[in-house]
């Protein structure tokens, strides 16, 4: 009864700070919204100061989504290489102690991350850039022609290591629950041990994968300092991954919120809100994902 | 099909401790063998060192030879996946997979074989639920996950799935000890089908059921605990249950056992 209470309690408090968030957010950006000259929801550029403030998050809101998807891409295949490596393949002393650090790892705040993939980045993140462009520089998003640093691709390349321990200390745990009764039925009907994993264990905690997926892409969209420092800060929507560009939501709210006046907060505020809707999205989608195929799955 | 099973000397480690010692015994093809004994006494890990299931687990080592058909699958050149496939395994807890439907669970062995085509998937799986008798039950909801069955259907779709890649050989651990009668006795009249196909080894501690199902029984048992499992005496059923030679025998099999 009293654990109930106390369940109940906690989750009608979640949804009522959520709601909270939302109604204050929502409340402060109302004056951005009324004064905006331009379409919000199109236009790319942010100029709030003046007396025909003109901006839009169009271009943010794509950068924010851009560099999450390209970290996800890079961080996601090798989180679960190392969670499986960790889970099925190390030897136990070797797992034990990589698991501990990981777990370290993915308790350290990401602007430490940010800050040290940034400065250990960018030169080789040049380089890799230039090889890319002279190698495959027909495909429009490695044309640039430089000057390359500051990028789509440097900022994604440092989310994606901030984000890397957190999803592979999730799948780890993930992969770890698999029963050994499932595990030893795959192996029984002369699978390898790839083949079990395939049979067994990835489809046993692919909610948690997906789960734990999310907390990495929830960190990527909301993260802030290390894409202030390491994107171009380049208001405009282009598939260009190399040259000196992107910006996201995070990131223009990091970089103009302290100088910004009264009217210029509102805007971001405004801005912020949307990125609590995409993250909402998200999620939900996620969800989604996870409840359709909920009867076949064995937890949660 | 069906395959002779050879051991010799097997003997198997956790680690340090010796589970079992020097167990040999000759299993015949199409014959069910029952090994039965108290607890602990090593029936499980004898039979997971049949399909090299017992080397899986971490630090778990054997000794001894292994015959299946005059091959010794201990051999450093064989395959174990190739062994595995050969001999199926039926566990004492229902195991389908969770997160698969009824026919996915019963073509999972298939297709690890690399078995795509479909109609050959839908003819082997029927096969198999209905060798398994339990097509009738499940011919409407072969889509439905694996795992909403009951636990005697969740077992006998274990066993579809032990069988549907015709294995040679069938080795089954307590397959109804979390079975109601009923379920018992609808396994127990598979086995004794699944017998003209192939050559069954099953653990049970149920005494009628060794004497109902099998051919032959093996009895096992230990000293104390911390001692090794030894096979005591392997012998015809009938002659096991009526007329045991060895003394320890008849006191376990008549509950004068420790
Ligand atoms: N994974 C393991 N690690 C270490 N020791 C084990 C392991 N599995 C079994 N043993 C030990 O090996 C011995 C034989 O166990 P086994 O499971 O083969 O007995 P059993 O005859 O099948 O018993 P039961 O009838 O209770 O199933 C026991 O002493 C047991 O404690
Ligand atoms: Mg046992």
């Amino acid at each position: 009864m009293l654990f109930r209470g106390t369940a109940t309690f906690a989750g009608s408090m979640v949804l009522i700070i959520i709601a909270a968030i939302a109604v204050f957010l929502v409340v402060k950006a109302i004056p951005a919204f009324q004064d905006d000259t331009e379409n919000f929801f199109t236009f790319k550029e942010w100029f709030t100061d003046g007396d025909t403030p003109r901006f839009g998050i169009a271009a943010t809101a794509f950068g924010t989504v851009l560099t999450a998807a390209l970290a996800l891409l890079i961080a996601v295949p090798v989180a679960l290489g190392i969670a499986l490596c960790l889970s099925h393949y190390a030897h136990r002393r070797v797992a034990t102690t990589l698991s501990f650090i990981i777990d370290l790892l993915a308790a350290v705040p990401s602007v430490v991350f940010g800050l040290w993939g940034r400065d250990y980045f960018y030169e080789p993140v040049t380089n890799l850039s230039k090889w890319l462009h002279d190698t495959v520089g027909w495909l429009p998003i490695f044309g640039s022609e430089g000057p390359y640093g500051k990028s789509v691709l440097l900022g994604s390349i440092v989310l994606a290591i901030m984000i890397l321990p957190i999803v592979t200390s999730l799948s780890r745990e993930v992969f770890l629950q698999t029963p050994r009764e499932n595990q030893e039925a795959a192996l029984a009907l002369g699978s390898t041990k790839w083949e079990m994993i395939r049979t067994a264990v990835i489809p046993y905690g692919k909610a948690g994968i997906i789960a734990s997926v999310m907390l990495g892409l929830g960190r990527a969209l909301g993260e802030t300092i290390a894409l202030a420092l390491t994107l171009g800060s380049v208001f405009a929507i282009n598939w260009d991954f190399l040259g000196p560009g992107g910006i996201t939501i995070a990131s223009n709210i990091a970089n103009r919120f302290g100088e910004a006046d009264e009217f210029g907060r509102s805007a971001l505020i405004a801005s912020g809100l949307v990125l609590f809707a995409i993250t909402l999205v998200v999620n939900m989608a996620a969800r989604a994902i996870v409840y359709r195929r909920r009867e076949f799955v064995g937890s949660a | 099909m069906a395959k002779r099973i050879e051991a010799h000397g097997v003997t198997s480690y956790y680690g340090s401790f010796k589970a079992i010692d020097s167990v040999s015994m000759t299993i015949e093809p199409k014959s069910v063998t029952a090994l039965i004994g108290p607890s602990g006494c090593g029936k499980s890990t004898f039979l997971r060192s049949i399909n090299r299931m017992h080397e899986v687990l971490p630090n778990a080592r054997i000794e001894g030879q292994l015959l299946i058909d005059g091959q010794n699958i201990y051999d450093r050149d064989v395959d174990v996946t190739a062994v595995r496939r050969m001999i199926g395994m039926v566990f004492q807890r229902p195991n389908p997979f969770p997160t698969m439907s009824i026919f996915d669970n019963v073509v999972a062995g298939l297709r690890l074989n690399g078995v795509r085509k479909k109609s050959v998937l839908e003819e082997i799986a029927e096969k198999a639920l209905r060798s398994a008798n339990l097509w009738n039950e499940v011919k409407d909801r072969l889509g439905r996950p694996g795992a909403g069955l009951s636990g005697g259907q969740q077992q006998r779709l274990c066993i579809a799935r032990a069988i549907a890649v015709e294995p040679q050989v069938v080795l089954m651990d307590e397959p109804c000890s979390a079975l109601d009668p009923i379920s018992t006795l609808a396994i127990e009249d598979l086995i004794t089908e699944l017998k003209n196909q192939y050559t069954i080894v099953i653990v049970t501690h149920n005494m009628q059921q060794a004497a109902r199902v099998s051919d032959r029984t093996g009895f096992f048992s230990i000293e104390k605990t911390g001692d090794p499992g030894r096979l005591i005496e392997y012998d015809d059923t009938a002659k096991i249950f009526t007329n045991p030679s060895v003394k320890k025998t008849e006191d376990y099999i008549t509950g004068r056992f420790g």
